[in-house]
């Protein structure tokens, strides 16, 4: 299996619908034989689950035979979130997290992932993770995190 | 020309001392969303410390890395603005050093991005999208407080007039920083449309001017790095 393969299959720790791949976080992948060094990008510069990722890589590759595995941070360009894959944005939406809006229009209405609604109103600009903010859907009442354009 | 260490160690100490603070914020926060906010930008400050420091480190190349240099330096190797490290105080006290602190962050990276030093500019490019959302917050909140209630204005204003006579040290030009002064004018471009608009008066100038960046700090750094270090201290090289 191709390291990309590998790294397709393992899902972001805090969003497990979607893989690392999917979130736009793999910059690159140098195969030589049985070593690799994957690039990776983070998306917050706090975020604490990028740990949690660069040992999932090294576990996942070593499990599929490369010997030796190297995991390097590249900062620029910046990460962000126009690089999230478009069949993950809908990915998201099924499992409550409304998908960020493009970066650089105009921030419209954010739609309820749960009724589809755009009477919805933010509660707060932070919320349960540094990638997401809180907002409230005004039909339905769902609370519900948003994946803020960065 | 180079980049100097010490240049790098000033934005790695003030987004370090300012995280420590908001992290203070934890389950004290007036709102549940006010906290999980502080906690939010706290993570992102020192995440962007921990890239400013390991390059400090590299840059001076005596093998101090990150923790190290967060863990292991003493109150006058800091070199760190002093209105960071002045004690939280109220929300308003709070939420104004953060607006001031935000929005000199976003013009300082904005330069920073276009730094010839590849590093600099990669760790500023990466920051500034963060400062720009951290903004957005503080400003609003800025706002609220000094435009709410008579109560909430009297304590904003309050809050302005003790902290802004810490913002001329962030526009002192010295010989590590000797184009901080040209930073002011696009500063003062994005802080007094908020001043305005929170119905806050901008405050007399004064000749006082702290010197933090320096080494030379308030008594207040050293309570808030005892906190901050004494697990690094106690237990030197832990791992878990």
């Amino acid at each position: 299996m191709k390291a990309w393969d590998v790294l397709a299959r393992i899902p972001d720790p805090e969003i497990p619908v979607i893989s690392i791949t999917e979130l736009g976080i793999v910059r690159s992948i140098d195969e030589r034989g049985a070593a690799v060094e994957v690039s990776i990008t983070p998306t917050y510069s706090g975020c604490p689950a990028m740990h949690a990722i660069e040992e999932d890589i090294v576990a996942r590759l070593k499990e599929a035979g490369y010997s030796d595995v190297n995991v390097k941070t590249v900062l620029a360009p910046a990460w962000s979130t126009d690089w999230i894959a478009p069949g993950a944005r809908e990915k998201l939406r099924a499992y409550g997290i409304a998908p960020p809006g493009r970066v650089h229009l105009f921030a419209k209405a954010v739609s309820c992932p749960r009724c589809g609604t755009v009477r919805t109103e933010r509660v707060s600009e932070f919320g349960s993770t540094a990638c997401k903010a809180h907002y409230r859907c005004l039909e339905c009442l769902e609370p519900f995190d948003y994946f803020k354009p960065l | 020309m180079a980049t100097k260490p010490e240049f790098v160690l000033r934005l790695g100490d003030n987004a370090l001392v300012l995280g420590q603070r908001l992290a203070e914020w934890l389950g004290h926060g007036p709102a549940l969303e006010e906290d999980i906010a502080l906690a939010n930008v706290s993570l992102d400050l020192i995440g962007q410390a921990r890239l400013w420091l390991g390059y400090a480190g590299r840059l001076e190349g005596q093998g101090r890395d990150e923790d190290r240099l967060a863990m292991l330096r003493a109150q006058h190797e800091f070199r760190n603005c002093t209105l960071v490290e002045l004690p939280n105080g109220d929300y308003a006290f709070a939420t104004v050093r953060r607006m001031l602190f935000d929005a000199y962050q976003r013009v300082l990276l904005a330069r920073l991005a276009q730094a010839p030093d590849a590093e600099v500019a990669a760790i500023a490019g990466k920051s500034r999208k963060e400062a720009d959302y951290h903004w957005r917050h503080s400003a609003d909140w800025t706002v609220r407080l000094g435009d709410g209630t008579e109560e909430s204005h009297r304590r904003a204003q309050a809050a302005l007039d003790q902290l802004w006579d810490y913002t001329r040290e962030l526009f002192a030009p010295d010989e590590v920083d000797p184009d901080a002064a040209g930073l002011r004018e696009p500063w003062l471009a994005l802080v007094e449309p908020v001043l305005d608009e929170a119905t806050l008066a901008v405050p007399a100038p004064s000749r006082f001017l702290s010197t933090g960046k320096r080494g030379v700090h308030s008594e207040h750094l050293g309570h808030l790095l005892a906190e901050m270090q004494i697990l690094a201290r106690s237990h030197p090289g832990a791992q878990w």
